[in-house]
């Protein structure tokens, strides 16, 4: 019962935050603001999660195959598509869950408890609009981007493992790295990343501005925030997987 | 003017306002006073409509406000000015840019426009050096008078100020009090406080609804209040010891 309510709030609020902007420099000004706070300040994490993702994923697969039957490219390959398939579209958004989700939910989590958000209602400004549309296009336009580095990054992080610790050769790594490529596997992989952004941001404002009471509160409603998120990715990339991949 | 008609507004089964009538009128200090708890806040936010009546209409000059959709009330709303108990600025935001927000979000001015606009404002309220300041970087008396500022910066017809001086100093608490009746005059504005203070009551009180448990029990002027023999009144008016030898 409260799981279907809170989706019916969820769904009224997006209706009000996907209205017409007031004024489309206003949105542009905000837009960047959170390109920089949302996409930007996450990049530096973002890189070095990756290097060492992709490394565990090259060492751990070049262990646990010690068969001679199984080809030398299989390292590259394995970590090619684990990456670009799950890990970094999957792994980083579940990141930026954390990341994003309690900084969105605290935000507008502390604006609706020091009446700020009131304040943007009496001036006759769409609060949730003003607050939450921005954030969403900034995630749903820059976590791609953020996730197409992971995955050059990952790799590359794969490859130098498996080459310094001498588990495998280079030229074998590239040209697993190289076998069979589908284009449709990138497509799939920045799909799933645009619906996660969305949902982040979308649950996060969502916590945030309809949260009650104080100070404390914001906290809960940011653990809420990246709790819920996590949550809706998780279901979501299940679901995405049947549709796209099967 | 605002005329507010048999309103009534319920949390639950928990009745706050219970048919209040009331006229504010223009050009007036309009205070709305009374215990902790009283509704005061309540009924404020129903006059801005933050919270919806129950029952009975918010008429701002003739228009029926309580009936509005979002976008009508947006037009009254460019006429309205605010001041938040904690003064609600923008974290983010400069002094300034607090002052600008609204010139930004509902004008075409230029930015030398905007800028003029905002030092005006900010002048007016004797704090025109601090417009590079963030919120944090200032004194909440500070915060209430570039609060003020930014709810004057659209030119408002009606001004609402939820206890502008709560918090205060009596020094600093009177320096608002006085700004907020001298605008009201100046700009000929339709003025609605929020106040338990007595001092400002005496004060700047031009017309005076006091609440007492969610009901209107009094009407009057700071003159008047001092004279009358309502029982409730006299219990909020003397209840320190400054005003009882006030009386004597
Ligand atoms: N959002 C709300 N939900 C439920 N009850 C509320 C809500 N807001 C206020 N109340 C109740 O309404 C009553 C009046 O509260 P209100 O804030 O108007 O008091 P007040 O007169 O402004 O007091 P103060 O001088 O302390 O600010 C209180 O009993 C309060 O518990
Ligand atoms: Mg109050």
């Amino acid at each position: 019962m409260g799981l279907l309510r809170d989706i019916g709030a969820y769904l009224i609020l997006m209706r009000r935050v996907f209205t017409r902007p007031e004024k489309s420099s206003v949105f542009r000004h905000q837009f960047f603001i959170e390109g920089q706070n949302l996409g930007i300040d996450s990049l530096g994490i973002v890189a070095i999660i990756s290097v060492f993702m992709g490394a565990v994923v090259a060492i751990q697969t070049a262990f646990n195959i010690d068969s001679p039957l199984i080809p030398d490219w299989t390292v590259g390959f394995t970590t090619r598509q684990s990456v670009i398939l799950e890990f970094s579209p999957t792994i980083i958004s579940l990141f930026l869950a954390g990341k994003v989700g309690s900084r969105v939910a605290s935000e507008i989590g502390t604006m609706r408890v020091t009446e700020q958000i009131d304040a943007l209602e009496i001036m006759g400004v769409n609060s949730a609009a003003y607050l939450i549309f921005p954030k969403i296009v900034a995630a749903v336009l820059l976590n791609p981007i953020l996730v197409i580095i992971s995955m050059f990054l990952s790799i590359f992080g794969g490859w130098a493992a498996t080459v310094m610790t001498g588990l495998g050769s280079s030229v074998h790594f590239i040209e697993g790295l190289q076998l069979e490529f589908s284009l449709y596997d990138v497509f799939y992989a920045l799909t799933k990343t645009i619906v996660f952004a969305f949902l982040i941001t979308s649950v996060s404002g969502f916590h945030g501005y309809t949260m009650k009471g104080g100070a404390l509160e914001v906290g809960r409603a940011s653990t809420r925030a990246v709790v819920f998120s996590s949550i809706a990715i998780i279901v979501f990339n299940l679901i995405l997987t049947q549709i796209l991949l099967s | 003017m605002i005329e507010v008609q048999h309103i009534s507004k319920a949390f639950g089964d928990k009745q706050v306002l219970k048919d209040v009538s009331f006229c504010f009128e223009p050009g007036k200090t309009n205070l709305i006073i009374g215990q902790s708890g009283s509704g005061k806040t309540v009924l404020m936010k129903c006059l801005v409509g933050l919270f919806e009546v129950d029952r009975g209409g918010i008429l701002f000059h003739d228009r029926d406000f309580s009936a509005m959709s979002f976008n009508q009330r947006k037009e009254v709303r460019k006429e309205i000015g605010m001041l938040f108990q904690g003064g609600a600025l923008f974290d983010s935001m400069t002094v300034e840019e607090n002052v600008i927000f609204p010139l930004t979000m509902f004008t075409n001015q230029s930015r030398e426009e905007k800028k003029d606009r905002a030092q005006f404002c900010l002048q007016r309220v004797n704090l025109q050096d601090t417009g590079h300041l963030y919120p944090a970087e200032i004194s909440g008396g500070m915060k209430k008078r570039v609060a003020i500022a930014r709810a004057i910066a659209m030119n408002p017809k009606y001004l609402f100020c939820d206890e502008p001086n709560s918090g205060l100093d009596p020094k600093t608490a009177n320096v608002i009090d006085n700004l907020i009746h001298e605008i009201t005059h100046e700009f000929n504005i339709t003025t609605v406080v929020n106040t338990h203070d007595m001092n400002s009551v005496l004060e700047i009180g031009d017309n005076i609804a006091f609440l007492y448990q969610g009901e209107l029990k009094w009407t009057g002027d700071s003159g008047s209040i001092l004279r009358t023999d309502s029982p409730e009144i006299n219990d909020f008016v003397f209840s320190t010891e400054l005003t009882r030898r006030l009386k004597r």
